[in-house]
């Protein structure tokens, strides 16, 4: 597996039986593709899908959340926008996975703007983390060898404290009152490999060998 | 069906400075015979309210492609070089608006609300300059409503009458802002006999004219 497969397969691990949950773009769209089918997650895209199924070359007027042709699955809906975030930021979403370009000690989040050199907008990822139940956040852990998991974020915010587990293709984070608990390491890396990657604290107790590799 | 327009008539609707509201998710379900229309209207200076920025030959795109547009209201606009670009330089403001807040500011527009609270955005710069209210211990944005002068309705089907159903995804933004605006226009792509009234999602009293464009995704 490469290092996204390795960020997706763990982050379907975390997904329970009958979850409704929404993916971002990028490596938590490749989520879906580790669930275990017999959990019958339901996926929402939030432009107007509950039961997002898979890419589709043929045009029905049917797109995912990345503007890219889709499909519904079967017991699926289409909603408007208004019901959509309705479910989003009225706590009726299990899971939310996102990518970022910053997470903090305090699990923060930046992932929507580089003042100066990006600005594609937040879309819906701004309500998606303030309203799922739980935020994951799925990302490769630095950025050109540059560590993005940080001790306080320096671009702008998407949501304040809103991250609860941090997945990336070194390790598992779990984001509580008292900072960043490291809690799974994958095989290839020391915890002194994590801890040089990152440059936040990490608070270290009992370290399990990543699952799902 | 009445409310059937042409395309003179349709332009005869546009005027400079006015205020658009677009439907479409990334131009599925936007109507691009009433862009393409706009665009030949010459009309400039106009104010775009929109889910994103299109592409830069689709959708708002290709108004903003084209310097028509002074002020973008939208939640992303990656898709648009071009509309950052114009940002970057000042040459078109744009506000960005989470799409959860962008969508409900278009409800309260049209639903006579004077606003709206959410909690999305606490923390951001999406909270400068903006009031917070508490309700129950909660803190809370005040978003205010939204409306425009017209609303540019697409990906829909219509009966005789002007009622409104949309096919797959398309539907998105199009029923809220079919209520936010002062003239409705729908662009669909089929007009059928009847339409079962169980399934009509914008009731034809909203829809002031109709024009028949082609299917597109």
């Amino acid at each position: 597996m490469d290092e996204k497969q390795v960020i997706a397969s763990r982050v379907a691990l975390e997904l329970n039986p009958g979850n409704l949950v929404n993916l971002g773009i990028g490596i938590p769209s490749m989520v879906s593709e580790y669930v275990d089918k017999d959990k019958f997650i339901t996926f929402q895209a939030e432009n107007g899908i509950v039961g997002l199924g898979p890419f589709e070359t043929e045009d029905t007027l049917t797109v995912n959340a990345s503007g890219l042709k889709a499909s519904i699955v079967e017991g699926g809906a289409f909603i408007d926008s208004l019901t959509s975030f309705s479910l989003i930021r009225g706590g009726h979403i299990d899971v939310t996975v996102l990518g970022a370009l910053e997470v903090d000690e305090d699990g923060s989040i930046a992932s929507w703007i580089i003042p100066g050199k990006k600005v594609p907008g937040m879309g819906g990822a701004m309500d998606l983390v303030m309203g799922s139940k739980k935020v994951i956040i799925a990302m490769t852990h630095t950025n050109r060898g540059k560590a993005k998991i940080v001790e306080k974020c320096t671009l702008p915010l998407t949501a304040f404290k809103q991250a609860n587990l941090i997945v990336t293709e070194m390790c598992v984070i779990e984001v509580h009152d008292d900072g960043l608990h490291l809690i799974e390491v994958h095989p290839d890396f020391t915890i002194e490999d994590v801890k040089n990657a990152t440059e936040a604290h990490l608070i270290v107790d009992k370290v399990l060998p990543m699952k799902g590799i | 069906m009445k409310k059937r327009i042409d395309k003179q008539k349709f332009m005869s609707l546009i005027e400079d400075g006015m205020t658009l509201m677009v439907g479409g998710f990334l131009t599925n379900g936007t109507p691009e015979t009433l862009i393409d229309w706009t665009m030949d209207s010459g009309k400039k200076n106009l104010t775009i309210i929109c889910n994103d920025g299109g592409y830069p030959d689709k959708g708002v795109g290709k108004l903003i492609q084209a310097g028509r547009v002074t002020k973008l209201i939208a939640s992303h606009i990656g898709t648009n070089p071009t509309a950052g670009e114009l940002m970057q330089n000042g040459q078109m403001e744009v506000i960005l608006v989470p799409q959860g807040t962008l969508v409900e500011q278009i409800r309260a527009g049209g639903a006579g609300l004077g606003g709206i609270l959410t909690e999305t955005g606490k923390g951001t710069v999406v909270e400068n300059n903006k009031r917070l209210i508490e309700v129950k211990g909660k803190t809370y944005l005040l978003e205010e409503p939204l409306t425009a002068d017209i609303s540019l309705i697409g990906g829909a089907i219509t009966d005789q009458f002007g009622n409104l159903r949309y096919v797959a995804t398309t539907r998105n933004f199009n029923p809220v802002m079919a209520l936010a605006a002062t003239t409705v226009v729908a662009e669909v792509y089929e007009i059928k006999d009847y339409l079962d009234p169980e399934i009509i999602i914008t009731p034809h009293p909203l829809v002031d004219y109709i024009v028949v464009g082609e299917f597109h995704g």
